[in-house]
């Protein structure tokens, strides 16, 4: 029986997000809240391996009250149980700041049942670092499995498991021990449509919320604001490219218009400080 | 294993919350199915809310409620191509509480309602879609989503499923709608500095203004226009019968362009960024449109009975009403254990003696009435606008001599008659 957890965020959706032209920071009021996408097949994941193996599926988030909404999006995926840290104290905390107070929370869920596996998505698409789970897994002293596209094998009784992580230019198997901590792809599945079961069980769903003074042994100096040395200098909208060339004919002669093209401007690719590149 | 709730309301806009609140507040097991993303995230209007019938709801809601602006004035705008003759009340009584109306947005304002309901202890499922009503001996028991799992089962079921009601539609209530029944209106959501927006339409901070469009705002085409002053945006929308859209072969968001480069619109909008575009149909056809509200097992509210009062502007506050008188009825059943049409029916006599099936009948000609004769929009308003300017234009001519000139531009005697005539009408299908 696995005991697996699902790290998620609530984040603003960055598709339709407006920048604030002054400032250069995002406006969040100009965006709804979602369940950061790539956790969503995080929690989609620990929901197969529970069908595969049998067990729990819990979910962990920090955020404010609001937040419970993208626990309750997880419970339509089908997770079991949703825990939720939500305190003043937690407030503007960097990815490291983040991942122990995380950390802290899975501690305590440990308690309450083992923990096998954590899971958490490749990233947030607010942050874009893809920090958080490392660092849990670094704190928690669990082998972190990063970029993870699939889980071939998990072996509950010999504790091992073996996954694929993705490269840029393939796959790499890998087997760890358990527990340890996967941080996974978009690819690794597809979220299916909740069925109505999970749909009222959600509705009905009421998380369990603790405060920094329900989670033990916890450095106040390492929480939100005061546990970030991140520092960000300077944030600004990229600009957005223009112009642009299309290439049309068969393949053939869009193929020899291409090389053409890249044989005449090969400057382009002429690496800072390295040598020009030869034909 | 299906699930069985005592009620199931398939809609989560004013008629579906209100009647979900009053149940779930009564005690009753009901769940509440929405299609879109959350409550409001799919439903329009122009946004007037009426305060009566949303404190017989919810009582001194608009302590707590998402809502713009108290409405101080109320302007009505008969527009010409480059005139308008405008007539208007604004009073300071309407600005204090309990306040008159109001305008809202509803994708906040539903969001909120539908939590009042879940507070109560009604169940909000989102994101689904209800196929159909399960029937099964002649009883509506239930309703088919689009969920694995989907089937669910109820004693009642509410169809709050807004215009077009394809569910009361498959149960046989209403036909498919004809284009002269329901209106197209779009409309979008303007944002300007706060400041600006009481500065241009003289108000105060908290209050608001609305102005009703006629004659050109459509193009002469039976329908209205309105534009409504929200906190720190305007709500700008035309709505026209789709038999009207049709005959002039316009495209509803061409009204809208239309309407927004009107030089009597243009000055409120200069310089607004257009953050929403909205378009929503309206069922118009009135008292004759309507559907069988009440069956074995089901009841019918809000736009999908086809309660809105045209001429007023009405919808939402009729909406709530059925609701709660839907709510009524289902206590009542539970009480008899009886969820028989005959039951149920106690919604249809309470909805029918009430200010909405008064109004409904009062004005069951209107809308045809108007579409049928279009001079009314296309020629008197345009008549109304000749007639101002030229009493209110300083030419040395006398005013004696002006108003012999406004009668003689009426037209010949014939002309004279049939608007002596229409303005007969008019007035018996108002009255």
């Amino acid at each position: 029986m696995l005991h697996i957890v699902a790290c998620i965020k609530q984040v603003p959706d960055t598709k339709i997000i407006k920048m604030n032209p002054k400032t250069n920071t995002m406006d969040r009021a100009s965006a709804p809240a979602i369940l950061n996408p790539y956790d969503a097949h995080a929690v989609e994941e620990a929901v197969r391996l529970k069908k595969r193996y049998g067990g729990t599926v819990s979910v962990l988030t920090m955020g404010p009250p609001p937040a419970v909404k993208a626990i309750k999006k997880c419970i339509e995926i089908g997770a079991d149980e949703g825990y939720m840290i939500s305190d003043r104290a937690f407030a503007g905390a960097d990815t490291l700041a983040t991942s122990y107070a995380l950390t802290k929370a899975i501690e305590k869920i440990s308690q309450i049942q083992p923990v096998d596996l954590i899971i958490c998505g490749k990233m947030t698409i607010d942050g874009d670092t893809g920090q958080v789970g490392p660092g849990i897994a670094r704190r928690l002293d669990m082998p972190p499995l990063t970029s993870v596209k699939k889980v071939k094998e998990i072996n509950v009784e010999e504790g091992y498991a073996i996954v694929h992580r993705k490269l840029e230019d393939g796959y790499e198997v890998i087997q760890s021990t358990m527990p340890f901590l996967m941080s996974v792809e978009k690819e690794i599945n597809d979220v299916p449509y909740s069925s109505m079961t999970n749909m009222l069980k959600a509705a009905r769903y009421q998380p369990v919320i603790w405060a920094v003074a329900d989670l033990e042994d916890v450095e106040r100096t390492q929480l939100g604001l005061k546990g970030s040395p991140t520092i960000v200098s300077k944030v600004w909208a990229p600009t957005k490219p223009s112009g642009g060339e299309m290439l049309e004919g068969d393949a053939a002669e869009q193929t020899e218009k291409l090389l053409n093209l890249l044989l005449e401007k090969k400057e382009l690719f002429a690496v800072k400080g390295g040598s020009d590149v030869e034909h | 294993m299906s699930e069985k709730f005592d009620v199931i309301v398939v809609g989560a806009g004013p008629a579906g919350i209100s009647c979900a609140y009053e149940l779930a507040k009564a005690g009753v097991n009901v769940l509440l199915i929405e299609r879109g993303e959350y409550p409001g995230s799919k439903n329009v209007m122009g946004g007037v809310l009426y305060r009566k019938m949303m404190e017989d709801v919810i009582p001194e809601f608009w302590k707590e409620a998402p809502l713009e602006r108290p409405i101080v004035e109320q302007r009505f705008m008969m527009m010409d191509k480059e005139s308008a003759v405008t007539v208007g009340y604004k009073g300071m009584e309407w600005g204090q509480e309990p306040y008159n109306n109001f305008t809202v947005l509803r994708a906040k304002f539903d969001q909120w309602f539908a939590g009042k309901a879940v507070e109560q202890g009604a169940l909000l499922v989102n994101e689904t879609v209800v196929l159909e009503c399960i029937v099964e001996n002649g009883k509506v028991v239930g309703v088919r989503t689009d969920r694995p799992d989907g089937d669910l089962y109820a004693d009642v079921v509410v169809l709050a499923d807004g215009v077009n009601s394809l569910l009361a539609k498959s149960l046989g209530f209403h036909k498919e709608f004809r284009p002269d029944e329901v209106a197209l209106a779009t409309m979008e959501i303007i944002k300007l500095d706060k400041k600006t927006i009481e500065d241009r339409f003289n108000l105060e901070e908290n209050q608001g203004t609305t102005i009703e469009l006629f004659g050109d705002a459509t193009k002469g085409i039976l329908g209205t226009g309105f534009l409504y002053t929200n906190k720190d945006t305007l709500s700008l929308g035309v709505g026209s019968l789709l038999s009207g859209l049709i005959k002039h072969k316009i495209k509803p968001y061409e009204l809208l362009e239309y309407v927004k480069n009107h030089p009597m619109i243009r000055p409120y909008i200069a310089g607004g960024e257009p953050v929403e575009y909205l378009a929503h149909m309206i069922p118009e056809g009135g008292y004759k449109s309507m559907p069988k509200v009440a069956g074995n097992g089901v009841l019918v509210v809000g736009d999908a009975a086809q309660l809105v009062n045209a001429i007023h502007r009405e919808g939402s506050n009729l909406a709530m009403k059925s609701g709660q008188f839907a709510a009524e009825a289902v206590l009542l059943a539970k009480e008899r254990d009886n969820y028989s049409e005959a039951t149920l029916n106690h919604y249809k006599t309470r909805l029918m003696s009430s200010f909405v099936g008064q109004d409904m009948k009062k004005y069951k000609d209107s809308t045809h009435h108007f579409d049928k004769f279009p001079q009314y929009f296309d020629k008197y308003i345009p008549m109304v606008n000749k007639a101002a300017s030229q009493m209110f234009t300083v030419d040395g001519s006398s005013k004696w001599e002006k108003q012999k000139k406004i009668w003689r531009d009426v037209g010949t005697a014939g002309e004279k008659f049939k608007l002596a005539r229409d303005a007969y009408r008019a007035w018996k299908v108002m009255k």
